[in-house]
């Protein structure tokens, strides 16, 4: 059988592979025989979207239609997904505001005026005044902010509501005005399998009794994979299981009515949109394009490479939405998700190649720091499989990026002191979980800039090193290419070479013989849907 | 209870110096001769005051607090409370209540630490919730004001040593307890506690911090209201 057309191998005709390198592009020569997996490409976005969604609420899954559920004076609350995905943020209309569009104009002709939106941002940062003009758009915002228009606040006294305890024994305490509303509406941006469905309430809306439920090293050691939220594998993720657990257990209490969406994975728009493609297939323009690109981009400063990236709009189109009952909404839209996302790839590899781009869900607007790039290499990149990881249990990845101790001085507070005072102490998250975080995570400083500054939450650093935790207890090592230090990748208990050739060459010396070798290229999004042998799968299965 | 949170006054809780409140006292004597004299001495030695201030915090203290000689303690009891009302209870920075309540309810025991006369910081202190205070005090003799500090004076590297021994006293672990200051004459104070941050910082100290990775707070300005929402009225 042959590779999927996204997955091709190296040979002696093959051009230097471009990988992102932080906010850098680096062009590197890859052994022959290596495995490179690109993104599919974008699937054909919604003609009319506004249709779209209307079609969706008027013929709902597993639930009555929106109008049916509306009634005169019903206080109604609207919760939204942050700005935290899609990466980088999506061209204007955001998929929120046109889904807000359709959902006020229909609350306005059913005479509901108690109506209050809310950003789901759990621990995440308050979203800046810009940012949530981006989501919503100047119209609404202009109409209902600030009063009726604000970030979720996890901290805020007397702002949660203890909804009570699942069968499982989680606490469920969710933002007040959610939980006092006669509807609550969410409105999804799915852009990885990860997120959306049961999620959404009960995390977005969460604070720590509920987060910390499945925000721990046990839960995430018990997930084979964060992208396969127990939809092709039942068992894949004790993630999904908690927090499907949670999110069942609201759905009981509140009436919650879903509209999920989700996009294809056009992230580049035009100037740059020779970054998705095969070297090999670049048109002498593009390729001129990409060298010009790849020299700017050595020369200017930092804020500037980073600006070249983020200013110009990812041209994402809708390519799904559904709407009603939380489950059978999640469904589809994962569906739709992996018919995207999701590159057949033959087998595991001994050895893979991960490029860290220069953005993650977390920096936004921010450098992306070192706790982060462990994040994107042990956390996001690893857990992008399903069926198995594309790394083999014991391999080792490499990554390009320069893993700069540089820390976003609003963003990313506390992450300073977890990295340069807990890491060093131990790398252990179980060993952090235990003796760090609950005095950490009520730090009253960290907590204050989280609700009035622009920080995330204490305790968010902790998530980022358990989001890691499954790569880590599967992978023996990682090495970086291009690190500016070596005292970064220390602390994360990483290993540096110069170049690709010498990392490789590092990593065979603990490889089997004559290793298999996988570079992961990402940007725009993918993710491997792994497939094994019933020999292959027999050994995984034991390990 | 093993660890306190020790707050700077002036320019990390409240938006003023030591000055304007003494200014306050020394405007307000029994006549507007008696306001008149101590004013203008107090004005004469402005450029003293300066040259002490870049040399040595306790310096600047000890000359400010000179021009108060002579005052009877029962009139700077009643201004004290003027003081409060009139000076530093408008300038209080929005996010003060609120950091304050959440080092209560993160188990620290909260002291303010300061520079200014004791008979004006109780009030804040109450004010804020904080449990208690250290603080500058006049010494009187026969009712009237010496012009001269009781020891310790509260300012400078003595802050630090004051911290020392009140956690010696109550028991707290120092790696434990937080420190806040916004002034670059309290470094001694923010560096013997385990956990450092700067309010508002002056350059100088936002240099350091930056170079200490101290975490720097801004608790002075409203963010939008959009930011965040008071969900009181649900």
């Amino acid at each position: 059988m042959s590779n999927h057309p996204c997955v091709v191998t190296i040979n002696h005709q093959s051009k230097p592979r471009v990988l992102f390198s932080g906010d850098q592009l680096v062009e590197v020569d890859l052994p022959i025989g290596t495995r490179v997996i690109y993104p599919k490409p974008p699937m054909e976005p919604l003609n009319d979207v506004k249709a779209a969604i209307r079609y969706a609420i008027n013929h709902p899954e597993n639930s009555e239609p929106l109008f049916a559920k509306l009634k005169p004076g019903m206080k109604v609350t609207i919760a939204i997904d942050d700005l935290s995905m899609p990466l980088p943020p999506m061209a204007k209309p955001d998929i929120r505001q046109q889904m807000l569009e359709v959902v006020l104009a229909m609350l306005e002709d059913y005479a509901i005026d108690d109506i209050e939106m809310v950003v789901a941002t759990a621990f995440h940062r308050p979203m800046k005044e810009e940012e949530i003009r981006h989501i919503v758009g100047d119209r609404i915002y202009n109409e209902y902010a600030p009063d009726r228009l604000y970030n979720h606040d996890a901290e805020l006294p007397d702002g949660m509501v203890h909804l009570g305890t699942t069968k499982e024994g989680y606490d469920v305490e969710i933002n007040a005005r959610a939980a006092k509303s006669d509807l609550l509406i969410y409105l999804n941006l799915t852009f990885v399998p990860m997120n959306g469905g049961f999620k959404s309430v009960g995390t977005g809306l969460a604070g720590y009794k509920t987060l910390k439920a499945h925000h721990n090293p046990a839960t995430l050691r018990k997930t084979k994979s964060y992208m396969d939220p127990n939809f092709t594998d039942k068992k894949s993720s004790a993630l999904s299981s908690a927090m499907e657990s949670i999110g069942r257990f609201i759905n009981e209490k509140i009436d919650v009515f879903h509209i999920e969406s989700t996009i294809n994975n056009r992230m580049f728009a035009k100037p740059l949109d020779f970054l998705s493609k095969n070297e090999d297939d670049l048109t002498p323009m593009e390729q001129f394009g990409m060298k010009a690109l790849i020299r700017s981009l050595k020369t200017l400063p930092q804020p500037a490479r980073q600006a070249i990236f983020e200013k110009v709009p990812a041209p994402y189109g809708v390519i799904a939405v559904h709407a009603g009952e939380t489950e059978a909404v999640h469904k589809l839209i994962l569906e739709k998700c992996f018919q995207q996302l999701a590159v057949p790839v033959k087998g595991q590899s001994d050895i893979v190649i991960f490029p860290i781009p220069y953005i993650s869900p977390y920096n936004v607007g921010a450098f992306l720091n070192p706790l982060l790039v462990s994040v994107m290499a042990e956390g996001y990149l690893y857990n992008l499989h399903r069926g198995a990881p594309l790394l083999k249990k014991g391999g080792t990845i490499i990554i390009t990026h320069p893993c700069t101790d540089k820390f976003d001085k609003e963003q990313h507070l506390a992450y300073v002191e977890f990295f340069h005072k807990l890491l060093p102490q131990t790398r252990d998250a179980m060993e952090l979980h235990k003796r760090f975080e609950r005095e950490f995570s009520r730090n009253p400083a960290y907590i204050q800039m989280y609700r009035s500054g622009n920080a995330y939450h204490p305790t968010h650093p902790f998530y980022m090193w358990y989001w890691g935790e499954n790569g880590r207890k599967h992978r023996s090592r990682v090495i970086v290419v291009g690190a500016d230090n070596e005292y970064i990748p220390k602390i994360l208990g990483y290993e540096t070479a110069r170049t690709m050739q010498e990392a490789i060459r590092m990593a065979k010396e603990t490889a089997p013989v004559d290793p298999s070798i996988t570079c992961f290229r990402i940007c725009p999004l993918m993710l491997a849907d792994v497939e094994l042998t019933e020999e292959e799968r027999a050994e995984l299965d034991q390990q | 209870m093993t660890k306190a949170a020790y707050f700077d006054l002036d320019g990390t809780l409240v938006g003023t110096s030591l000055i304007q409140p003494t200014a306050y006292y020394l405007l307000n004597q029994a006549s507007p001769l008696k306001t008149l004299q101590r004013f203008g001495r107090a004005l004469f030695d402005a450029p003293r005051m300066a040259v002490a201030e870049m040399q040595d915090r306790r310096n600047f203290n000890e000359i400010l607090f000179s021009h108060f000689r002579g005052m009877t303690e029962d009139r700077i009891e009643v201004l004290s409370r003027e003081v409060f009302e009139d000076i530093i209870r408008p300038a209080i920075y929005s996010g003060a209540h609120d950091l304050i309540r959440q080092c209560k309810e993160g188990g620290f025991k909260v002291v303010i630490v300061t520079g200014s006369l004791d008979v004006t910081t109780r009030y804040v202190t109450q004010h804020l919730g904080a449990d208690y205070f250290i603080a500058n005090r006049l010494e009187f003799k026969d009712g009237y004001a010496t012009g001269k500090m009781l020891h310790p004076l509260v300012a400078g590297p003595e802050k630090a040593k004051i911290i020392v021994e009140d956690a010696h006293i109550h028991g707290y672990d120092l790696k434990k307890c937080h420190a806040y200051s916004d002034s670059f004459s309290d470094v001694p104070m923010l560096s013997v506690v385990g956990h450092a941050f700067c309010i508002n910082p002056s350059r100088k100290l936002k240099r350091l911090a930056q170079a200490y990775r101290w975490p720097i707070l801004d608790i002075n300005n409203e963010p939008p209201a959009s930011f965040r929402k008071s969900h009181s009225n649900h």
